[in-house]
């Protein structure tokens, strides 16, 4: 990851219970360029966060007078809003921007957007783009603080950090945990993240799907790597499934959906291999009946709209950090 | 025409035999003498102590992009772009706009060149008439006009009978038949190398075997029909492997390797810098490994650049939509020295080999050699001079280069063509 500068400003978690003061980066594009102790930086951050959206008046003051722009190149209902209304809990002035054509084809580059809308002094800018390396090429570019909600198969960092915020709520430690990811790796953002993530913090991750899904050299990720599902199930303490689509690559990838679902689905049956407390989560939007039955979604074991509340959390407390929160805002947010 | 001594230099030309501390007299733009000592009265002196001395350096694989794109190259930047890189020669690809698939852009490029100056261009025309893959082009008239090749480079010759066709037809001319080998039904969408960088970075994977298929699929038409075939930049030990092979039982083929795939892997492309796309892409260490073994021991016979220039604006885009391709006219030779000679995978001469001797008889035009009587087109190299890429000055319209600011040693320092000096660093 380039164009991280390390920001001057040291950031405390608001709680102070944190002794040693960790630096937060200028920049959210990815998970590959946080160290262990800035993912955990953002969690605590966001663990204090959950408590204000339980509170009658839903906000803090904290980004009073900050303004943040959601850029969207690729249609999206669950992260944009998320992160409106993660800004706006904070104070901030929320500008969300859909452009669900590519740049290209506007005629506009994503780099003359960007300037445009940084011309208006935003704080912050919210992107999500079918390209990997968006987010990097934008940070390189512009000077407000630039937070990746997802740049084609590359990453969607805000997703594993609340994906690692519902499992340290579930599990409170992540060493010598196994964590089974299922469904499509090759075009998974959220995949990517999530490994980078849970292996800083310590985990053990088990990929698995068809081959057709699979990069090809998907144990260079430090991954376990499985086709039979059964097996990276087994064991598990965190069963993830991802959205598959079956349209892509023209049908060349999966022949069917029910196919799919024989062989990959997360069923009650199959979620038996799993440890006796394993949860169950999934980024959505789910397919259900595909990836996994409503048995399971909706079932006992399953953290999927813990995830979405947590989501909110995250947002709000990388919104924050990146507003230089911490050093300032201490006394506002809390 | 003022006659010209080259004083002091070494003077290696493997395709005479030479190796040897030489004064060098041209006169009239031919080589006049070669050895020590030399005087002339009212000669042009050229100080050339402890240079490399020779014969002019062919790169046969530059996209000159006239007509039709001359905001990314002219030919009369081209050609600039050239000769400060060292090159008395070079061969422009046909995918220009109209494409080279008939004698009058043949004519045009070599009108355009003429007026230019510097250094001699040597178009190469289409297998088939737009680059289609269905129709062969006028290959008789568009030799007459003056090409020394075909190929549909930037795609691949469309299928194995067009290949076939147009390794028999060709032979009338008796000219190569340079591809691009690609699968493309395996490269869609892809922007590069597929292995664990791209595994980690989420960008779609360019299979090395989309490369190996097509380069065997040429090796056994080839085989077949015979005729000349070229392969260009070719980029994976499976080729490497393919051509070594095919030479073995006899294969007349030959191949070519491009500087920045010898020097770079696709770790570069870490941080997305669209600088470090290009078509073939930037290939694994091992595969690296493998080009550099290859170079050494003459499976390889000539090295290229694939000069692609492009504006800067469109390579400022996401790397998904830049298009394929760095400048590299005016830092293949110090790549080369840095990266080869220096390293001792190969020495001087074999390096002369690479550069100059090989691709000028593969296209079949007379570069002659550093003797008397022969043209005089001489490059000459400080191989101690160490110095930064630095994009700001490049004749080429055009900066995209993944090496900008990056220390190389062994420089081009002056390039005579016809016994003319068309460019001189000192």
């Amino acid at each position: 990851m380039t164009g991280e500068q390390v920001a001057e400003a040291e950031s405390r978690v608001p709680s102070g219970e944190r002794s040693v003061p960790v630096q937060f980066a200028a920049n959210l594009t990815g998970i590959a360029a946080l160290s262990k102790e800035q993912i955990e930086l953002i969690l605590d951050t966001a663990e204090h966060f959950r408590e204000v959206s339980q509170r009658p008046i839903k906000k803090v003051p904290a980004l009073r007078g900050k303004t943040v722009v959601n850029l969207f190149f690729e249609p999206s209902t669950r992260t944009r809003t998320s992160f409106e209304i993660a800004g706006k809990r904070l104070s901030a002035d929320v500008q969300s921007v859909s452009a669900s054509t590519s740049s290209v084809v506007k005629g506009e580059t994503l780099l003359d957007t960007a300037r445009n809308i940084e011309a208006m002094a935003p704080d912050i800018l919210v992107m999500r783009h079918k390209s990997a390396g968006a987010a990097d090429f934008l940070a390189r570019h512009c000077s407000a603080a630039v937070v990746n909600a997802g740049d084609g198969a590359h990453e969607h960092p805000t997703q594993a950090l609340l994906d690692a915020l519902t499992i340290r709520q579930a599990k409170g430690d992540f060493a010598g945990l196994r964590v089974a990811i299922v469904g499509d790796i090759a075009h998974s953002r959220v995949a990517r993240s999530n490994i980078l993530c849970l292996r800083k913090l310590g985990a053990d991750v088990v990929i698995a799907g068809p081959p057709t899904l699979l990069p090809l050299r998907a144990e260079a990720l430090g991954v376990e790597v499985q086709r039979d599902v059964n097996a990276a199930i087994a064991g598990a303490d965190v069963v993830m499934m991802l959205r598959v689509q079956v349209e892509r690559g023209g049908n060349l990838n999966l022949p069917s959906t029910q196919e799919y679902f024989k062989l990959f689905g997360l069923t009650e049956e199959r979620l038996k291999l799993a440890n006796d407390a394993a949860v169950v989560m999934h980024p959505g939007p789910m397919n259900r009946g595909v990836e996994i039955a409503s048995s399971v979604a909706d079932g006992p074991r399953s953290l999927i709209l813990e995830q979405v509340s947590n989501g909110l959390a995250v947002r709000m407390a990388v919104l924050y950090l990146l507003a230089g929160g911490g050093a300032r805002n201490d006394e506002s947010a809390a | 025409m003022t006659n010209l001594l080259l004083k002091n230099g070494r003077v290696v030309d493997p395709s005479n035999g030479l190796d040897t501390d030489a004064d060098i007299l041209i006169e009239q733009g031919t080589i006049a003498e070669v050895g020590p000592q030399l005087s002339a009265e009212g000669a042009d002196t050229l100080d050339v102590t402890g240079c490399i001395v020779s014969p002019g350096f062919v790169d046969m694989h530059v996209h000159l992009r006239e007509p039709g794109f001359e905001y990314k190259e002219t030919i009369e930047s081209g050609v600039r772009a050239a000769a400060a890189g060292g090159f008395t020669g070079i061969a422009c690809m046909p995918n220009t706009d109209p494409i080279n698939d008939h004698r009058a852009v043949t004519e045009l490029i070599l009108e355009r060149a003429t007026a230019a100056g510097p250094v001699h261009v040597y178009p190469i025309g289409a297998v088939s008439v737009g680059q289609r893959g269905e129709a062969l082009a006028e290959i008789g008239e568009l030799v007459e006009a003056g090409c020394v090749a075909i190929s549909d480079d930037g795609y691949p010759v469309a299928t194995a009978q067009l290949m076939r066709k147009a390794l028999e037809y060709s032979q009338l001319f008796d000219i190569p038949v340079i591809d691009h080998c690609e699968e493309v039904s395996m490269t869609h969408g892809s922007v590069m190398h597929e292995g664990r960088v791209s595994a980690e970075l989420g960008l779609r994977g360019w299979p090395a075997a989309a490369e190996e298929i097509t380069v065997s699929r040429n090796l056994i038409v080839a085989a077949a029909v015979g005729g000349k075939l070229h392969l260009a930049h070719l980029s994976t030990a499976g080729s490497m492997q393919l051509v070594r092979e095919a030479k073995r039982r006899g294969s007349s083929a030959t191949c070519e390797v491009m500087t920045h795939h010898f020097s770079l892997t696709d770790e570069a492309v870490r941080g997305f810098d669209t600088n470090t796309k290009m078509n073939p892409p930037l290939r694994s260490e091992e595969d690296r490994q493998a080009l550099l073994e290859a170079i050494a021991d003459g499976t390889v016979d000539v090295i290229a650049t694939d000069h692609a220039p492009h504006h800067a604006d469109e390579k400022l885009l996401e790397f998904d939509h830049a298009p394929f391709g760095i400048v590299g006219l005016e830092t293949a030779i110090p790549l080369a020295c840095t990266h080869l000679v220096h390293t001792g995978v190969i020495d001087t001469p074999r390096l002369i080999e690479l550069m100059a001797i090989n691709p000028a008889r593969i296209l079949g035009v007379d570069h002659g050699g550093l003797r008397a009587g022969a043209p005089a087109d001489v490059t000459v190299i400080d191989l101690q001079m160490e110095r930064e890429v630095a994009a700001s000055e490049f004749c080429s319209r055009s900066r995209n280069t993944p090496f900008d600011g990056v220390a190389l040693r062994g420089w081009p320092v002056a390039t005579v063509v016809a016994g003319q000096v068309v460019w001189d660093r000192r």
